[in-house]
């Protein structure tokens, strides 16, 4: 579904992205790990056209991807942000969040769209006529993914969906991803500082360190400890130290 | 006792009349590690923020017992207080990045908090800073010195941030999220330099987090906040006998490495908790 080819993205003089390589099979999750400053966040920002600044090759469905998008890649794939207060317009209800990518789009049948984004996403259909400061942060986020949703995307790309909010909410909201992928057969790609969370959602995982992808890690050889590259280890034996206590 | 809390309530003015923010609260600290761990509105950093009076003017605050040092912080001075904040005890904000004057340099920041305290020259201040930031394990003092906020990472900001905090050698340290800024590997590492000052300098140390398992590698006792009250607390390597409800929903929620679950079991809030 995605492929992506000795990607590169420069910041000036800094090389951020140094040739990365991945593929992602239709209706599979691959996830990126790294710190700040990895180049993990970068690979999504190029992936999803926010940055037209690249070099490589990157095709999704088999079309490449010009550093220019069409209309329609933007229908198929969508970005999800850490951040549900900052990605949401303060003043803009829900419904007219929601409304936005079908007017976009051009797509009909927006009342019904909206409610069954709304019950999708589990939330109440009270929520619809709200603003995003009065939901709580799990709400924003599961609005956040709705409105990703609306246009009904391919491709959805996560970039630390789960960072900003509690653990009794991450539990469900990554319980939520997940149950979307298997409905509506959804290809994810997902960013975390959080190798445990990565692990849950995604089968595959790469792991990223000064702009390079170092390695590529399966979710079960990374929990029996079969990792390569020291970096790797490291933040391998962190996650577990935190969770012997 | 450094801190003692006995029955703390903290109620802010609402539409629909008072909420009640914190009910109840009772803590009291030695020189020890204590972690406060619960989600967000929970109470946890006003409770804590209620010790050094740091609350927005609208917040109403009573308690049978609030007393630092002996000190009754309810009915303490402005001047008292002054003499507490940021000289006897200290806080540690979760982003260096909004927290720091971004105007000054570290070592400026840190030589001014050290000169608060100490009466000295700027030249004994300056080495002070510097001697500050090799505490902090910063392996070049000098150019962090004289280095700008946003020149530095942010676990070095926070390293500043933390220097600048024992500049006058305080009693008590309240950390209130700490490292959620940072990365995972820096993380450890400002949590464990933290816990090496605070032994040393045989300080009492509040660490507020909503990372229950990151909180009890850390702290000798952990105080479990729901909705405005401290539901349990349990020693350090008491956390897999947490008997409350909450605590064990806070714990079996999160996706671990070594136990993979298909699905992420969610927490059932039992509207009893709140009685």
């Amino acid at each position: 579904m995605i492929s992506v080819q000795d990607l590169r993205v420069k910041f000036g003089p800094v090389e951020a992205v140094r040739g990365v390589t991945f593929a992602v099979g239709e209706g599979s999750s691959f996830g990126i790990v790294g710190e700040s400053g990895s180049g993990k966040s970068t690979v999504l920002r190029a992936l999803s056209g926010l940055n037209p600044d690249w070099t490589g090759r990157m095709t999704i469905a088999g079309t490449a991807l010009t550093p220019k998008r069409s209309r329609d890649f933007f229908r198929r794939v969508q970005m999800v942000f850490q951040d549900p207060y900052g990605s949401l317009h303060p003043r803009q209800t829900v419904d007219r969040a929601l409304s936005e990518p079908l007017l976009v789009h051009g797509m009909s049948d927006i009342d019904r769209r909206i409610r069954q984004a709304l019950s999708e996403v589990a939330l109440p259909a009270a929520a619809r006529f709200r603003y995003p400061h009065q939901l709580s942060g799990g709400q924003r986020q599961r609005v956040a993914i709705a409105r990703a949703l609306m246009s009904e995307p391919e491709v959805l790309l996560l970039d630390e969906p789960t960072s900003a909010l509690d653990v009794s909410v991450q539990a469900e909201v990554l319980n939520l991803l997940a149950d979307l992928q298997d409905r509506r057969k959804l290809t994810y790609v997902m960013v975390s500082h959080n190798l445990a969370v990565i692990a849950h959602l995604c089968p595959m995982i790469g792991v990223m360190q000064a702009g390079e992808m170092v390695e590529m890690i399966s979710a079960e050889d990374l929990r029996a400890g079969r990792t390569q590259h020291p970096h790797t280890t490291d933040l391998r034996r962190l996650s577990a130290e935190l969770e012997e206590a | 006792m450094l801190v003692e809390i006995q029955n703390l309530n903290i109620m802010f003015p609402s539409q629909h009349g008072l909420s009640h923010a914190v009910r109840g609260v009772s803590i009291t600290l030695g020189q020890e590690k204590l972690g406060i761990v619960g989600e967000s509105g929970s109470g946890k950093s006003i409770s804590a923020r209620a010790i050094l009076r740091l609350l927005p003017p609208a917040a109403r605050v009573t308690a049978d017992t609030l007393r630092f040092d002996g000190i009754d912080i309810l009915s303490a001075t402005e001047r008292q207080m002054r003499a507490i904040r940021g000289r006897r005890a200290g806080l540690i904000l979760q982003d260096p990045k909004y927290s720091l004057n971004p105007i000054m340099t570290a070592g400026a920041q840190i030589a001014e908090a050290w000169r608060n305290q100490t009466k000295g020259s700027k030249k004994a201040a300056r080495e002070a800073a510097l001697d500050l930031l090799a505490q902090v394990q910063i392996r070049d003092p000098k150019r962090v010195a004289d280095a700008y906020p946003h020149e530095l990472s942010g676990g070095m900001g926070q390293r500043v941030m933390i220097a600048m905090m024992l500049a006058p050698d305080p009693e008590l340290l309240i950390a209130d999220e700490p490292t959620s800024a940072l990365d995972a590997t820096v993380q450890a590492e400002i949590l464990r330099l933290l816990e090496d000052l605070v032994s040393r300098r045989g300080m009492g140390l509040i660490l507020i987090s909503h990372d229950l398992p990151l909180v009890s590698h850390f702290c000798d006792r952990v105080a479990v906040m729901y909705a405005g009250r401290v539901v349990e607390e349990l020693g350090a390597g008491e956390l897999l006998q947490a008997k409350h409800p909450y605590t064990r929903g806070l714990l079996e929620c999160l996706p671990t490495l070594s136990h993979p679950k298909l699905r992420l079991p969610v927490m059932a809030r039992d509207p009893a908790w709140l009685a």
